[in-house]
C-alpha cells in the first residue's frame, strides 16, 4: 500500500515537473516574443533603414548643414538643462532627506508633477506665458526678446520635462543612507560644505550619475514639448528629434533614420551604463554585509 | 541650550545638519519658477474663458471624438501591457536563462528611446509595405494610420511601467509561501491566484495606472503612426497642437485642462493605491 | 573636562524623552547611562554631544554653558552605535578625516597627520587594517576604527552610544576590558550608553540608571547593586525576587518566609513591595518548613533553586555547591526560608 502510494506520488511529481518545464518555456517564449516584437524589431529597423543606402548616404545625412545645426542645438539644450536639473536634484534631495518637515510628501508629489503632464501640455504652458498672446508676450515683444519659437523656449520646455529625473534617483538612496555619517562628520568639526563634498556626495555618486544619464537622454530626445515651442525653423530652432520629423515627413527616410540612429545609440549607451551603474549601486546600498566576526 | 534656538514653525525637529532654509528655499523657488507658475498659467487662462466658452471648446464633436480615441486607445494599450508586463516581470524574476540581463535592460528602451524615433520606426514596421504590415495586409488588416496603430505605439511607450512596478514586489515575495501552498495541495493556478496575485495586485494596478497616464498624454510616437484623420484617428494631444497652430489658444487650453484634470485624478488614484498597499504591507 | 547637566527636558510631540534631568560627571570619570530602550539615555548623550537639542535646561562643560555651540566646536568625540563609518573611505582616511577638514590655517601638515593616524591605529590595535574599506571589517574592528576616528581630534570628552551593542558576546567582553584600560591610559571624561547592566556595572566608575526620561539613581556599581533606591532599579538590576508583603510597625510580614533577621524598615504600615536577592535568602531543610523545592539546577558556580510558598508564589534561591553536596536538596523537599537583607518600598 505504502509502495503503491509512493509510486503514485513519484509519477505525479514527474508530471508536475514536466508541466512546469513546458510552462516555463512557454512563458519565456511569450515574454521574448513580446519584447522582440515591440522593442527589438523597431530598434533594429532604425539602424537597418539608416544604412539602407550605405555608409556614404549615412554620413552625408549627418553632415548636411541642417542636421549639424540640429545636433548642435540639441547639445546646447542638454548642456544647459542637465546641469541645472542636477544642481536642483541635489539641493532638493538634501532638503527632503536630511530634514523632517511638514508637507514633505506633498513637495515630492509636486516635484514629480512634470512626469504626469503630457509633453504637449508642457510646451503649451510656456506658449501661454511667453507667446505673443501670452501673459508676458507684449512685454517681451516691446523689449525685442523672444522666448517662444526660439532657443530659450526650447531650453525652458526641456528643463520642465526633465525636472524630476535627478531628484527621483537621489531621494530614495539618500533616505536609505540616513544622516548618521553626516552627524559623524559634524562631531569631527567638518563644515556643512565639507560634509556634503566628502561624505554625502561620494555616497550617492552612482545614483547621481544614473539620474544625470536619464535626464540627459530625455533632454536630448524630448519631442512633444519642444515641438510645441520650437516653431520648426530649419537650421535654427530644430533639435534632432524635430529634424527627424521633418525629414520623415519629406519622405527622406534614409536621412531621417540616420539622425534617428544617433539618438537610438544614445538610448542604448544610456541603458548599458545604467545596467553597469545598477550593479555598482547595489554594492553601494549593501555595504554592511555581515561582519566576519572578530 | 535653553530656549535660545529659534524654532522654524513647520519643522518637526531641529537638526545639526545645516542648510535647511537654504536648500528648501531654493527647492521651492526653483520648483515654482519652472513648474508651478507655468502650470498655473494654464488654469488662469482657462479661468478667463468662463464656463460656457470652456464647455463649448471641449464639446465639439471633433474634440469629443479625439478625447474618446485618446482614452480608449490608452486603456486598451494599458490592458495589453498589464498582461504581458506581468509575464515579462515573472520571467525576469523567476527564470534564469542566457541573456536575461540583456532582456532586462531592453525593457527600459521605451523610457530611453526618444518618442519620435519610436514613432517613425513603428510606422515603418506596421505600414502596409513594412515588415509586419506586409504580413497582415493579405488578410485585409490595416494597422498603421488607424486607431490600431495608435494602440501599437502606446503599447511600446507604456511597456516598462507594469514590469518595473511588479518586478521588485515579486523579488521580495517569499517563495516559502508558495511552497507552503503547494505542500497543502494547491495546483499552480491556485498558487498564483490565491497566494501570489493578492500580493502583487497593488503593484500591478499602479503600473497599469502609470502606463495609462503616460499613454493618455503621449504625442511623439503616436502622430506618425496614427494617420491623424479628424473624427477617426486623431488624439487629444495632437488636437491641442493643431489648435495652437491655428492660434486658438482658448480651445487648446480647454482641452489641455480637461486632460490635466484626468491625469491628476489618475495620480491621486495611484497615490491611494500605493498607500493602501503600504498599509496592507504593514499589517502583515 | 567636567560635565554638568542641568534641569534638562526634551519633548517629542507629547512624549517626554527627558524630564528634569540633572547629572554631574567629574573630570576623568567613566560614567554609564543604563536603562531600557526608550528611557532617554541616547537622547541625553546626543544632547551632550550637541547632536540634539533640549527644550529647556542647560549643559555646561567646565562650568561654561554649551548653549549655541555647534557640535564640532565642543571637542567631543562621539562613537555611534552602528559606527557610522564613512563607507567610501579606507580605515586610514576615516581616522584622518577630522584632521583634514580643519580650516587651512589650523591644518596639520600631512606627515604629522600620518604620524598621528598611525599612532591611533596602533593604540586601537588595527594598524594592519589601515588600507581596508569599512565593509571589509568585522564588527569589532569597525568599533575600533570608530573609536580611533573619534580620538583623532583629541577630544576632552568621549561619548559612546551602545559601544558594544552590535557585537557578539565574546568580542564584547574582550573589547570591554580593553576600553577600560584605554580610558585609564587616556584619562578622558567618558560617558557611554548601554542597556546591558553587566557592561555598565563592570566598566563604569558610576552608573546612571534611567527610566522613562528620568534618572532613577546615580551610584557606584556596588552601591547600586546593594542598595537600589527605587523599585525600578531593584527590578532592573541583577536577579531579584519581587514579593508583595505587609508592613506593620517597621517589620515585614511575608507568609512562608522568616523575616525576623531583617532590619527595621522605614515604610508606613500597610501593603508594600519587597525585593530580595536570591543570595540574601537562607534555605534550610526543615520537614516542618512552609516552602517546597520545585526546581534545582546545578550548572555553574552556584546551585540555583526555586521554592514554592504556601500561597503558590515562587522564590528564587542560591546555594554554594558545597552546601548542596553536604546537604542535598531535591525537588519536593520541604524547606524553611530566612531573609537577611531586602529592599522594601511602600506599595
Amino acid at each position: 500500500m505504502n509502495a503503491l502510494f509512493s509510486i503514485a506520488a513519484d509519477q505525479r511529481r514527474e508530471i508536475v515537473s514536466a508541466r512546469r518545464k513546458t510552462g516555463r518555456a512557454a512563458l519565456i517564449a511569450i515574454a521574448l516574443a513580446f519584447l522582440g516584437l515591440f522593442v527589438v524589431l523597431p530598434l533594429l529597423l532604425v539602424f537597418l533603414q539608416a544604412f539602407a543606402h550605405g555608409w556614404e548616404a549615412y554620413v552625408e545625412a549627418l553632415t548636411e548643414p541642417d542636421a549639424v545645426s540640429a545636433i548642435q542645438l540639441t547639445l546646447i539644450t542638454a548642456v544647459i538643462s542637465v546641469p541645472l536639473n542636477m544642481v536642483f536634484g541635489l539641493v532638493a534631495s538634501w532638503a527632503i532627506t536630511k530634514f523632517e518637515f511638514r508637507g514633505k510628501s506633498f513637495l515630492i508629489t509636486l516635484i514629480d508633477l512634470p512626469f504626469s503632464v503630457s509633453p504637449v501640455i508642457s510646451g503649451l504652458v510656456f506658449v501661454l506665458m511667453f507667446g505673443l498672446q501670452g501673459w508676458l508676450g507684449p512685454w517681451l515683444r516691446d523689449n525685442d526678446l523672444q522666448i517662444i519659437f526660439a532657443v530659450p523656449g526650447i531650453v525652458l520646455a526641456t528643463v520642465f520635462v526633465t525636472f524630476p529625473f535627478v531628484a527621483r534617483e537621489l531621494i530614495p538612496i539618500m533616505q536609505e543612507q540616513g544622516t548618521l555619517e553626516e552627524e559623524a562628520a559634524f562631531t569631527l568639526n567638518a563644515s556643512g560644505l565639507q560634509t556634503f563634498w566628502y561624505v554625502t556626495l561620494p555616497n550617492v555618486k552612482w545614483a547621481l550619475l544614473y539620474g544625470v544619464l536619464l535626464c540627459n537622454a530625455r533632454a536630448m530626445g524630448e519631442f512633444g514639448a519642444v515641438s510645441v515651442v520650437s516653431g520648426h525653423v530649419r537650421g535654427l530652432t530644430n533639435t534632432m528629434p524635430l529634424h527627424v520629423e521633418i525629414l520623415y515627413n519629406e519622405y527622406n527616410f534614409v536621412a531621417a533614420f540616420a539622425v534617428a540612429s544617433l539618438l537610438a545609440m544614445l538610448a542604448i549607451i544610456t541603458l548599458a551604463l545604467k545596467t553597469l551603474l545598477e550593479w555598482k549601486l547595489s554594492r553601494d546600498r549593501a555595504p554592511d554585509s555581515a561582519p566576519a566576526g572578530d | 541650550m535653553t530656549q535660545t534656538i529659534s524654532r522654524i514653525p513647520f519643522r518637526a525637529q531641529p537638526s545639526v545638519i545645516p542648510g535647511f532654509g537654504l536648500t528648501l528655499g531654493l527647492t521651492v523657488f526653483w520648483l515654482s519658477l519652472i513648474v508651478l507658475v507655468p502650470l498655473s498659467s494654464l488654469f488662469l487662462k482657462s479661468a478667463t474663458l468662463g464656463w460656457d466658452a470652456f464647455w463649448a471648446a471641449i464639446s465639439t464633436p471633433r474634440v469629443v471624438h479625439a478625447l474618446r480615441v485618446s482614452f480608449s486607445t490608452a486603456a486598451i494599450a494599458a490592458g495589453i501591457n498589464t498582461v504581458f508586463g506581468l509575464i515579462v516581470a515573472w520571467v525576469l524574476v523567476r527564470y534564469r536563462f542566457p541573456g536575461r540581463r540583456i532582456v532586462d535592460a531592453l525593457v527600459d528602451i521605451p523610457f530611453a528611446l526618444p518618442t519620435a524615433i519610436a514613432g517613425i520606426a513603428l510606422t515603418t514596421l506596421w505600414a502596409e509595405n513594412g515588415w509586419l504590415g506586409a504580413l497582415l495586409a493579405p488578410f485585409g488588416i490595416k494597422v498603421a494610420f488607424t486607431p490600431a496603430g495608435i494602440v501599437i505605439a502606446l503599447i511600446f511607450i507604456g511597456l516598462p511601467f507594469v514590469v518595473r512596478t511588479v518586478q521588485p514586489v515579486l523579488e521580495d515575495f517569499e517563495r516559502e509561501a508558495e511552497d507552503a501552498a503547494e505542500s497543502l495541495g494547491a495546483n499552480p493556478w491556485q498558487v498564483f491566484t490565491k497566494v501570489i496575485w493578492p500580493s502583487i495586485m497593488p503593484a500591478t494596478l499602479t503600473g497599469m495606472a502609470l502606463a495609462f497616464a503616460r499613454a493618455l498624454g503621449e504625442y511623439g510616437s503616436v502622430i506618425f503612426i496614427a494617420g491623424n484623420l479628424p473624427m477617426k484617428s486623431e488624439i487629444a494631444p495632437l488636437l491641442i497642437v493643431i489648435k495652437l497652430e491655428e492660434f486658438a489658444y482658448a480651445e487648446a487650453t480647454a482641452i489641455a485642462v480637461t486632460m490635466l484634470i484626468a491625469s491628476f485624478i489618475l495620480l491621486l488614484c495611484i497615490n491611494i493605491l500605493q498607500r493602501w498597499a503600504e498599509r496592507r504591507e504593514r499589517r502583515r | 573636562m567636567r560635565i554638568d547637566v542641568k534641569n534638562l527636558t526634551r519633548v517629542f510631540g507629547d512624549f517626554y524623552a527627558l524630564r528634569d534631568v540633572d547629572l554631574s560627571v567629574k573630570s576623568g570619570e567613566l560614567v554609564a547611562l543604563l536603562g531600557p530602550s526608550g528611557s532617554g539615555k541616547t537622547t541625553l548623550l546626543r544632547i551632550i554631544a550637541g547632536l540634539d537639542w533640549a527644550d529647556s535646561g542647560d549643559i555646561q562643560f567646565n562650568g561654561v554653558s554649551t548653549s549655541g555651540r555647534p557640535v564640532g566646536d565642543r571637542q567631543v568625540g562621539f562613537v555611534f552605535q552602528h559606527y557610522a563609518l564613512f563607507r567610501h573611505m579606507t580605515v586610514y582616511e576615516n581616522v584622518a578625516f577630522g584632521l583634514r577638514v580643519r580650516p587651512r590655517q589650523q591644518r596639520l601638515p600631512e606627515p604629522v597627520i600620518r604620524e598621528r593616524v598611525n599612532r591611533l591605529l596602533q593604540l586601537v590595535q588595527i594598524d594592519w587594517l589601515a588600507d581596508r574599506m569599512p565593509a571589509q571589517l568585522s564588527g569589532g574592528q569597525r568599533q575600533r576604527v570608530a573609536l580611533a576616528r573619534a580620538l583623532a581630534i583629541e577630544p576632552s570628552v568621549l561619548l559612546l552610544d551602545e559601544p558594544f551593542g552590535a557585537l557578539d558576546a565574546k568580542v564584547r567582553k574582550e573589547l570591554r576590558r580593553w576600553l577600560r584600560r584605554l580610558h585609564e591610559q587616556l584619562g578622558m571624561t567618558s560617558v557611554f550608553v548601554t542597556h546591558d547592566q553587566e557592561e555598565a556595572l563592570e566598566l563604569a566608575d558610576r552608573v546612571v540608571v534611567m527610566n522613562k526620561g528620568r534618572i532613577e539613581q546615580i551610584d557606584t556599581p556596588a552601591q547600586l547593586y546593594d542598595t537600589p533606591a527605587t523599585p525600578f532599579v531593584s527590578g532592573f538590576l541583577g536577579d531579584n525576587n519581587a514579593l508583595d508583603c505587609h508592613v506593620a510597625a517597621g517589620s515585614v510580614l511575608l507568609p512562608g518566609i522568616d523575616t525576623t533577621a531583617l532590619e527595621r524598615v522605614e515604610v508606613p504600615n500597610g501593603p508594600a513591595r519587597l525585593y530580595a536577592r536570591p543570595h540574601d535568602i537562607a534555605v534550610v531543610p526543615d520537614a516542618e518548613g512552609e516552602a517546597t523545592i520545585r526546581f534545582v539546577s546545578t550548572v555553574g558556580a552556584f546551585v540555583r533553586l526555586e521554592a514554592e510558598l504556601p500561597d503558590g508564589r515562587i522564590v528564587e534561591l542560591t546555594r554554594t555547591r558545597e552546601e548542596q553536596n553536604e546537604d542535598p536538596l531535591a525537588i519536593g523537599v520541604r524547606v524553611g526560608l530566612r531573609l537577611y537583607r531586602a529592599q522594601v518600598f511602600a506599595a
